[in-house]
């Protein structure tokens, strides 16, 4: 698991005033392997944003330090580690009447100076930002007439703009129905099977994170309990232990990749019996 | 393969290169072009009225031997000071609410203007004894007081706001209580203050371009020629810090060092301003809103505030002086033309939050 990886957690603590976060025992270790897509997955509370803040040096470790190629992210300058990695946070917030095209302008701001604010650089990285996002016939617009999904898609058409080997994505699908929801995560595999980029994302929904994912990094307490591929990480007894949920694990018949269904207690009377065989029939109510 | 972006057309020169903003270079040019204009009817009107097109030839080098007198030492002065002091109100406005990402915000926020008023208040009331003393203290110490109280007030603000950065919320409270505290001591010295004192003391509170002579337009003209070029370099961080702290990091901005730095020029640019003329009001806030709303962009524009601040303080003291007649201070017209502009923007927002 370990090898070449270009950004890596060694050892971190973290914690906001006397809580700490993530690390508590002994600090937390992490390899993000190049060229896949992680995700990182756990229940409310585990410290995934935590982890992902802290890749994306929005927060400071206590102890242990996070490497982006070999060096301590603290020690390379802000601007110089934003050529390489780019972020979006949970809740990215737009001036008031911004243009679609002048926000994802903004991508570009780390690779600008004061007197190059529009750089042939610049503008074809935008053009082609904009156009792989679909979002070309929009530059125009104001973000605030754009639907939610329509808005996720332009935030993520800045951070391609940006133009990182390294993305990371902090919920990128909250607040979004299931259509959108799969757009963006579309948008991100996309990005990496066409333009190999590594990309950290935290996601709430398994079954998404393991279609979406090569990777997954389950976290449970501010500790990772559980690293690897979908198949490995999503077992029935890897979502009990992490999630406290009594779960059965299938294929997703579409993709192949796992899928987890809660067993729960409620049984809707469709009149139908159960696909998934070995689930016990409680009876509703 | 580099298509163009539509709404965004290069202007390139060798390194150099800007997104091509016509509606803000028409802004601009044509606020300077009215801003010629107003100053000039400006110069011209006084108890020796000269004719617009007499008050252009002087300024071209070309006028009567008395007219030019009259010009360049009485009245160009005081339109000079007005033009300037405006500008450096505008700026300040335009980076304050740049930097706090809120309309409402303004120097004022920041205790720069009730610190210098505290401080003009003091030397006026403390030290001055009447006679040939208020004067010379009006000439010299005056502004230099309130320059030193507005400066020592904002840094107090920031200071105060400061903890492990510079949360835009946070300064507006802490500034918001400070000014308050000022307020009163401006009230308490008001109270110490006898008849005459208290009468120079009011109409210098209200901002004023009074007799404003040469001495009063170099030192503004200095601060704004070395701090707005600043200005227009660091400015362009605010590119990043439009989109919240987290994003602003991500794309890698020095969040909190930036902030400190642009709010130390709006401080300077403001606390100048108020030495020269007072503390002329609402400028820094309406300014900066009125330009954004003109040239159509996403923050308020730097050069569009400058000039359109020159233009309200210079067309303030105009219709001051020809409508009301007298010598009403110029601040009493912005604070008529700001309040209303204030309530708009506060029921606007409140209806957008309740939306």
């Amino acid at each position: 698991m370990t090898g070449a990886a270009r950004l890596s957690a060694q050892g971190v603590r973290v914690g906001y005033g006397d809580a700490v976060v993530v690390g508590g025992t002994d600090g937390l270790d992490l390899d993000v392997v190049d060229g896949t897509v992680t995700a990182v997955i756990g229940p409310n509370g585990c410290g995934k944003s935590t982890l992902l803040r802290t890749l994306a040096r929005l927060l400071v470790p206590r102890h242990g330090h996070v490497l982006l190629d070999g060096r301590r992210l603290d020690a390379v300058p802000s601007r110089e580690v934003a050529t390489v990695l780019g972020v979006l946070p949970q809740d990215p917030t737009a001036p008031e009447g911004i243009r679609v095209a002048d926000l994802v302008a903004r991508g570009r701001h780390p690779h600008q100076r004061w007197f190059r604010q529009w750089s042939a650089d610049d503008e074809a990285a935008v053009a082609e930002a904009l156009a792989w996002t679909d979002m070309t016939g929009f530059a125009e617009r104001t973000l605030d007439t754009l639907s939610g999904g329509q808005r996720q898609r332009v935030w993520i058409s800045m951070a391609l703009a940006q133009g990182t080997d390294v993305l990371l994505l902090d919920e990128p699908t909250t607040f979004l129905d299931l259509a959108h929801q799969v757009d963006v995560l579309e948008l991100v595999g996309r990005l990496h099977r066409e333009r190999g980029r590594t990309v950290v994302m935290v996601l709430h929904d398994l079954n998404l994170a393991a279609r979406y994912a090569g990777r997954l990094v389950a976290m449970r307490d501010g500790e990772v309990a559980a690293v690897g591929t979908p198949h490995e990480v999503l077992t029935e007894d890897t979502v009990r232990d992490v999630f406290g949920l009594d779960a059965r694990v299938v294929d997703d018949p579409v993709a192949g990749t796992p899928m987890v269904v809660p067993i729960g207690r409620h049984r809707p009377a469709t009149g139908r019996t159960p696909v998934i065989t070995g689930v016990t029939e409680d009876a509703p109510g | 393969m580099s298509a163009p972006v539509a709404g965004r057309r290069p202007l390139r020169a060798g390194p150099v290169s800007a997104v091509w903003r016509p509606r803000t270079a028409f802004v601009v040019l044509g606020g300077l072009a009215l801003l010629v204009l107003v100053g000039a009817a400006s110069v011209g009107r006084g108890e020796y009225p000269i004719a617009l097109a007499d008050v252009l030839r002087v300024l071209a080098g070309a006028g009567s031997r008395g007219e030019t007198f009259v010009i360049t030492q009485l009245r160009l002065p005081r339109v000079l000071c007005g033009v300037l002091v405006g500008a450096a109100l505008g700026v300040a406005g335009a980076i304050t609410q740049g930097v706090a990402r809120n309309p409402l915000t303004s120097p004022d926020v920041l205790g720069v203007t009730d610190g210098a008023g505290v401080a003009a208040l003091a030397v006026l009331v403390l030290a001055g004894t009447g006679g040939s003393a208020v004067g010379l203290l009006a000439a010299v110490g005056l502004p230099l007081a309130a320059l030193v109280g507005g400066l020592l007030a904002a840094a107090l603000v920031v200071g105060l706001a400061y903890r492990q950065g510079l949360d835009a919320f946070r300064f507006i409270l802490v500034g918001l209580g400070i000014s308050v505290a000022l307020v009163s001591v401006t009230s308490w010295l008001l109270v110490l203050a006898n008849v005459q004192q208290a009468s120079l003391a009011l109409i210098w509170l209200r901002g004023s371009l009074n007799a404003r002579g040469w001495e009063h337009v170099v030192p503004v003209a200095v601060v704004l020629v070395i701090v707005l070029p600043i200005a227009i370099v660091l400015a362009f961080r605010l590119d990043a810090l439009d989109l919240g702290d987290d994003a602003a990091r991500g794309l890698g901005e020095r969040v909190d060092r930036s902030r400190v730095q642009l709010l130390g020029l709006a401080v300077v640019l403001a606390a100048s301003a108020c030495a020269a003329a007072g503390p002329i009001r609402f400028v820094a806030l309406v300014t900066p809103q009125v330009s954004l709303r003109l040239t159509g962009g996403s923050r308020p524009p730097l050069l569009a505030s400058a000039v359109a601040g020159a233009l309200l303080v210079v067309t303030g003291d105009l219709v001051a002086r020809t409508v009301l007649g007298g010598e009403v201070p110029v601040g009493v017209v912005t604070v008529v033309l700001g309040a209303p502009y204030l309530l708009y923007l506060l029921v606007r927002r409140t209806r957008k939050d309740s939306a």
